[in-house]
């Protein structure tokens, strides 16, 4: 949580009342830098489109075989830079820019891509003065470079699919010395602002340069009472891209908007840059708690990605020449014929470090999605029991509330796994530490849940009390593992605890020591069943600009300005490395996070962080989950009530529906709002969040199998129907309802007092089954569904087949060993598939001892089949088919099973009002092969 | 599944309640407890849920709304949801409910029950205790409400002649005053005129003693230049008295005579210096200083009227200031106090003759008296309304709860002390210093239907940030002593304190504690 309880916080309540309390639930827009701020992206964005002063050296071009090097020359500063061209394996190309010979080096980022990506072999077509025509494989797909000025065009056939600095906006601050230190180096610096400015006023320049020195913010610049030194001077960089035809790009996460990123054009660019912001506000492009640079752009045809690796403060430029215009607009240029063809033109800028950027190609959204991840790694797996539902606060008072908790949720039958500790758990926000009052016997509580099949989440943050009696900060201190400040000494900022050091985790010495912190013998109190939140790790600091650490900071030999948006990434990173090695490596790990990079799918869930208890916060969590889910973060939740205020009781019973329906399903609430826990709000309502906790329960199996496809393949497991169903315009915006896999619609009820709601099923010629009553709809339309208080509108595919286990109990781990009941939707054609995927849901067998099952189940020609998708692979269960659904079926005189060569038959009731057949208990284990066969 | 136990148990399938037992029937098909349809027996406990209801899986976790029922021998039976069956938790203390998990579950039924009746007994004896109490604190307060019912009714009765007698006093005062204030008017005008007299002749004196100063040649006459040597005198302020200003001030004359000088004085007076320093020379208009302090004084005392102050018949026309001065009583000497504030000091005005001084002091009495009287009037009416309000207020069906009112429990906890004045409010104070909060006023009795007397509630305590004000609900159980046995803040600024009284012990019903489970065994 970000908000401080002035009650709590003593003496620093003054100041922060100044910083973060002026205006009452919105975000003090004045604690956040824009553009104009923000003196990097005030001087590009002043740089506008034209011929680009760069221009390609093609006499310097190097191929190896895999690696095409060229220089570029800035003919009006005469800085060369170097461009590398890879070609990589699976339809990706990669782009990097740097300074040829840098004055020292500029920040690569580390630790994002889960190996050197492996490229394949670049060819040359043909070279003329004008340029170098590459190949790149398949597909007819050629790399373009032109020499003056320089620009890079992807083409397919005769179609360019993208191009970079068509609109000239490459620019590279190279690193220099300081004028007024210094003589000019080596004669090469001609100017000091952006490269390839004059191009807008020649002649002008120069005075304009001397004068506007200062003002540009090159060495120094101060936001509010904060002066970030620059001792490295200016150092950004940009660069376009534009897409023809596209008209729908996506992604960059996180901000509170909508899932199709607008354009930029007259505000603010998306800002990219992790932030710790009070109290939120939607439908803009300000900065949160996280940064993913990579945005997809999709059309009918084809999607592609841009992945800007840099972890410096970013933003993105949008513009489209179809913006604007309206339907009939669009429709009367096509009919004249006088339309130019739809165009998106995106430009990144950031702070510092190289141009590094990677095109991924698709041309399928999978293909996207299997390329990114084969960049920066997929979701991790999570612990089944993760995939439940948590109980969480700020904070459960003591050992005392959290049992009285527990047994609430026994009493009112509801199922839970995890109930959450917040700050005040610590001792004086000491964490790894336990309140000695409050908490004095951890073990007995962790004990307590355990018996339970429970388990528990503590949260720690990476910020540290300042306190000789603190262990951590100790050892921190004396292994000199803090972030310094920039004049050599421990960097300190106040936050929860007051005064408090970073410990530095961009450095693996320091993450391997944070990691051995989590063992059972070093973090006291812990078990097996303890897991950990980290909060805060923007970082945020109190005092510190924009609430978050001063640009000039140092982590070692880097500046904070270099590292910032991956500080988060590393906490969590520790985080999870300390999990599993605390039980040797055979336990999975969770950890949720607040602020996250490109990569951070590889350790944990994340959620949105501190939202309100709005219906408009609802609605935002659907496209700012969805927003995350295609850049890779697949494990995504938001707080179920909303953080802050209290929620309707209205509002809380549709939040639980909608949530029960999304991937990181935890509840949570502010210190100063009022107890919320399910059950006290009456018995009806207690009675509609129980509904929708337990259809999450008796849906986990999915929600299983689609977390291991993801971490298998990178496929995103709540997704925008485009993904599903990317020819159809008509899914392109929708983010008011969304995809669980292929197989489930969700089209959760985000209005007030709603009677209705209009959810589109797509899929032209396909049908889908509401969950509840099995009626079928057909795809490609928009259905009205009348709604009350307890309808949470859910389709299933025809086509598909989904296991569930409806024995829902109170958590899932009691739930291990239960039968399966097989809902098999048919399509039109009486065709359905779905697969079945069990392990032991918590250990890394699956993955070190290939100790899971995973099976096909299809139906076809009247039989549905069960058979092995992985023949090597070793597991037991004891968990067996109790009952088939088949939905859209016709009634068959005869059900048999057959099985190890014996055919046994298999009672049957039709129901045919609904056309749904249920095969009674035919009892087959989950794991066995067997055909059950319609006669 | 039916195997003939010990002779006491009743052969039933798994999971069902005795009084059931007379539905399953292994010998006919099942039918649905809801009648929805009717099954064979073999699929009664067979694992799978046919029935809507539930009712076909009473042994197995089968159906979703199902439930079990442990026979708990020794303790108490109960149901449990069939989702607790063999989901590796024990649940029931006679361990049926895990017969296929592999849970390790030990019979505690004996003990559980042991434990309850030991709480159960314990529970009866401080009932018992408790209602005993209870029983005298109904009896207090019936005798306590009929005193103070009998005590209001009696001091209103007195009031009625309280009442009575402040009127006639205050005929009686207003009888005495008249002729007091005719009789100071009096003395205070004859002594207004004395003054006059005395003034007019001081003014002749210093007019002669001026002239003489003046004429310092001693001719008999003030001559122009005699006068130019008082600069002071200056008509226009420039420093110096000119000639013709000097002549000017002589009416045109060279020189005056004394009597011609009584025309000159007047405007020479207030500005004359005597050549001869002296102490009883009149300072330049000098504010007093209480003067300058007046309006502080009183917008200070304007939000803090004081009764007393307006409780005085004090008709003379004085000074704002003076009223406002004097919180006390006024002095019986109003001779003192008559202000003369751009006048130099008179002489004190004389006292009083005997006639006026009989008639203030009358006066006086008359004044006196009342006042007491009306005082005791008021305190007659605080008192009744004392008595009223406690007794307008809900001390339980028998008034069980009034030997609270006017109390207050304290509890000390690690950080605070908490103090609970029931029908008045809940506080809490750090224990090391600082200030008191207010966790919430008397609102209401907010318990259950049934009883509502089980919870009390309070309201509008100390407002919290950005939060509601606090609150506090206080619960109230059976016991032999009055304490508050524990505080908490189940939710941010909602305090909940739980309250032992015998005032809520209910009649023991069954001395005997003793579990109804003699069937099952």
């Amino acid at each position: 949580m970000a908000v401080i309880s002035i009650e709590r916080m003593g003496l620093l309540s003054v100041f922060f009342v100044c910083l973060f309390f002026s205006s009452a639930f919105a975000v003090d827009r004045g604690n956040f830098k824009t553009c104009d701020q923000s003196a990097f992206c005030k001087r590009q964005r002043a740089f506008k489109p034209g011929q680009s002063p760069y221009r390609a050296l093609l006499e310097t071009l190097e191929l190896s075989d895999s690696r095409l090097t060229l220089q570029l020359i800035n003919d009006n500063n005469k800085v060369h830079l170097l461009l590398e061209l890879y070609r990589l394996q699976g339809n990706m190309t990669r782009v990097k820019i740097n300074e040829l010979k840098p004055l020292k080096p500029r920040f690569e980022v580390p630790d994002v891509l889960i190996a050197e990506p492996p490229t394949e072999p670049l060819s040359v077509l043909s070279k003329d003065d004008n340029g170098v025509v590459l190949s790149l494989g398949a597909e007819s797909q050629r790399l373009i470079v032109s020499a003056r000025p320089f620009r890079l065009d992807i083409m397919e056939g005769p179609e360019v699919l993208l191009s970079l600095n068509s609109r000239g906006l490459l620019a590279f601050e190279h690193l220099r010395l300081r004028k007024d230190t210094q003589a000019q180096p080596e004669g090469a610096e001609v100017k000091e602002s952006v490269d390839g400015d004059q191009q807008q006023d020649e002649g002008k320049k120069d005075e304009d340069e001397e004068s506007n020195k200062e003002e540009d913010g090159l060495w120094e610049e101060t936001f509010k009472s904060h002066t970030d030194t620059k001792p490295n001077g200016p150092t950004s960089i940009s660069l376009d891209f534009s897409l023809p035809g596209v008209e729908h790009v996506y992604g960059i996460p996180e901000h509170a908007d909508d899932l199709k990123l607008k354009t930029t054009d007259g505000g603010d660019p998306y800002r990219l840059y992790n932030l710790d912001v009070f109290q939120y506000e939607l439908y803009n492009p300000m900065a949160l708690y996280g940064s993913i640079p990579v945005m997809l752009a999709h059309n009918t045809q084809r999607t592609m990605g841009i992945f800007w690796l840099n972890a410096a403060e970013t933003w993105v430029d949008i513009s489209s020449n179809t913006a604007g215009k309206t339907v009939f607009g669009k429709m009367l240029d096509f009919v004249q014929g006088s339309s130019e063809k739809p165009q998106t033109d995106v430009r990144w800028i950031s702070e510092s470090g190289i141009i590094d950027v990677f095109i991924m190609l698709g041309p399928k959204p999978s293909d996207v999605f299997s390329q990114y991840a084969s960049l920066t790694g997929t979701q991790s797996f999570p612990p089944l029991a993760s995939l439940g539902y948590h109980q969480c606060r700020w904070n459960y008072n003591d050992q005392e509330d959290v049992k009285s908790v527990d047994q609430g949720f026994d009493q009112h039958d509801i199922p839970y796994d995890f109930i959450w500790l917040d700050i005040e758990h610590a001792d004086g926000k000491r964490y790894f530490t336990w309140d000695p009052h409050k908490f004095s016997q951890p073990k007995e509580m962790l004990q307590g849940l355990m018996d339970k099949k429970r388990k528990m989440v503590a949260i720690v943050d990476p910020h540290i009390k300042v306190d000789s009696g603190y262990k951590i900060h100790n050892e921190i201190t004396s292994k000199d593992f803090y972030v310094k400040n920039k004049d050599g000494g421990n960097y300190e900022g106040w936050c929860w605890p007051g005064n408090s050091g970073y410990p530095d985790f961009t450095n693996p010495e320091m993450r391997a020591w944070w990691a051995s912190m989590f063992a059972y013998d070093q973090y006291e109190g812990s078990m097996e069943n303890l897991f950990t939140w980290n909060d805060m790790n923007e970082p945020s600091v109190f005092n510190g600009p924009e609430v978050t650490m001063h640009k000039d900071a140092l982590h070692g030999k880097w500046e904070h300005r270099d590292i910032h948006n991956m500080y988060g990434l590393y906490v969590q990173m520790a985080t999870a490395e300390g999990q599993i090695q605390r039980s040797g490596g055979a336990e999975r790990p969770f950890v949720l996070t607040r602020a996250f990079f490109a990569g951070s799918q590889r350790f944990g869930a994340v959620w949105t962080g501190d939202n309100a208890a709005e219906w408009d916060h609802l609605k935002i969590s659907i496209p700012m989950c969805l927003s995350l889910g295609l850049v890779g973060v697949s494990f995504c939740g938001a707080d179920v009530g909303g953080f802050f205020k209290n929620p309707s009781t209205e509002l809380l019973v549709r939040w639980y529906q909608t949530g029960a329906y999304q991937p990181f399903f935890r509840a949570h609430a502010h210190l100063d709002t009022t107890r919320r826990e399910p059950w006290l709000f009456g018995p009806e309502n207690t009675a509609l969040i129980r509904e929708a906790v337990r259809q999450r329960y008796a849906l986990l199996p999915y929600w299983y199998q689609l977390f291991f496809q993801a971490y298998r393949t990178g496929m995103p497991v709540m997704r925008p129907l485009w993904v599903d169903y990317p020819k159809d315009t008509a899914t392109f915006t929708i983010d008011d309802e969304f995809l669980i896999g292929s197989d489930l619609l969700v089209h959760p009820v985000t209005e007030e007092g709603s009677r209705g709601v209009t959810a589109y099923l797509p899929g032209a010629g396909e049908v889908w089954y509401d969950v509840h009553t099995f009626q079928k709809h057909n795809g490609a339309q928009n259905l009205y569904i009348p709604v009350t208080l307890s309808s949470i509108p859910v389709f299933q595919r025809g086509g598909s087949i989904i296991p569930r286990k409806d024995r829902v109990r109170r958590s899932s781990a009691c739930m291990e060993n239960d039968p399966y009941t097989l809902y098999v939707a048919l399509s039109p054609k009486k065709f359905a598939e779905g697969k079945l995927y069990i392990d032991d849901g918590h250990s890394f067998n699956y993955d070190t001892k290939k100790e899971f099952i995973h099976r096909s189940l299809t139906f076809a020609n009247n039989a549905l089949t069960s058979s092995n998708l992985c023949p090597d692979c070793n597991f037991l269960t004891s968990s067996w088919i109790e009952k088939v659904l088949i939905l859209g079926a016709s009634k068959p005189s005869k059900v048999v099973l057959k099985m190890n060569g014996k055919e046994t038959p298999v009672d049957f009731e039709f129901d045919s009002s609904m056309s749904v057949l249920t095969l009674r208990k035919p009892g087959m284990n989950a794991g066995d092969d067997w055909t059950l066969l319609l006669q | 599944l039916m195997f003939l136990g010990t002779p006491v148990e009743i052969q039933r399938p798994r999971g069902v309640p005795l009084t059931k037992k007379q539905f399953y029937e292994e010998s006919k098909p099942f039918t649905c407890l809801d009648g929805s349809r009717t099954i064979p027996f073999d699929r009664v406990n067979d694992d799978y849920c046919d029935c809507k209801d539930g009712s076909d899986e009473p042994g197995t976790a089968a159906c979703p709304n199902g439930s079990f029922h442990c026979t708990n021998a020794g303790y108490r039976p109960m149901f449990i949801p069939s989702s607790r069956i063999n989901d590796g938790i024990c649940d029931c203390c006679d361990t049926t409910d895990e017969y296929n998990s592999g849970a390790k579950c030990e019979n505690t039924c004996k003990e559980l029950g042991r434990k309850e009746r030991e709480v159960l007994q314990k529970m009866a004896e401080i009932t018992k205790e408790g209602f005993l109490l209870k029983q005298q604190l109904i009896e207090e307060a019936k005798k306590g409400q009929q005193e103070k019912q009998s005590k209001v009714t009696d001091m209103q009765e007195n009031k009625k002649q309280l009442d009575e007698k402040v009127e006639a006093l205050r005929t009686v005062k207003e009888t005495a005053e008249q002729p007091e204030k005719e009789a100071k008017e009096r003395h205070l005008k004859a002594w207004e005129e004395q003054k006059a007299a005395i003034r007019l002749e001081k003014d002749k004196a210093k007019m002669a003693e001026t002239f003489l100063e003046l004429d310092d040649n001693e001719d008999g006459f003030v001559s122009v230049s005699e006068l130019q040597s008082h600069a002071e005198l200056d008509p226009d302020a420039d420093g110096t008295l000119t000639e013709i200003e000097a002549q000017g001030l002589m009416g045109g004359a060279e020189q005056v005579d004394t009597s011609t000088f009584e025309s000159v004085w007047p405007k020479i007076k207030d500005k004359y210096h005597s050549e001869v320093s002296r102490e009883e020379e009149p300072a330049p208009v000098e504010t007093p200083p209480d003067e300058v302090k007046e309006p502080v004084v009183d917008n200070d005392s304007e939000p803090y009227p004081e009764d007393d102050i307006s409780e005085e018949e004090d008709e003379d026309d004085e000074d704002e200031d003076d009223y406002h001065e004097d919180d006390d009583k006024v002095s019986a000497q109003p001779t003192i106090k008559t202000p003369e504030k751009t006048h130099e000091d008179e002489e004190a005005m004389p006292p009083y003759d005997a006639d006026t001084q009989a008639l203030i002091d009358a006066a006086q009495k008359a004044r006196d008296d009342f006042e007491e009287a009306e005082k005791a009037l008021r305190e007659m009416d605080d008192q009744i309304r004392n008595i009223e309000k406690e007794l307008s207020f809900d001390f339980g069906p028998d008034a069980e709860f009034t030997y609270l009112y006017s109390q207050c429990y304290e509890l000390t906890t690690s950080e605070y002390i908490y103090r609970l004045c029931p029908f008045n409010r809940v506080s809490q104070k750090p224990k090391y210093g600082g200030s008191e909060t207010n966790l919430g006023t008397w609102g209401s009795w907010s318990g259950p239907e049934n009883n509502k007397y089980l919870l009390m509630k309070y309201e509008q305590g100390t407002g919290c940030w950005q939060g509601p004000n606090r609150s506090t609900t206080v619960k109230l159980t059976c016991g032999k002593e009055t304490v508050v046995t524990s505080t908490s803040e189940p939710s941010r600024c909602e305090y909940l304190m739980e309250f032992t009284t015998p005032a809520v012990c209910q009649e023991p019903a069954n001395i005997d504690p003793s579990p109804h489970d003699h069937v099952e065994l």
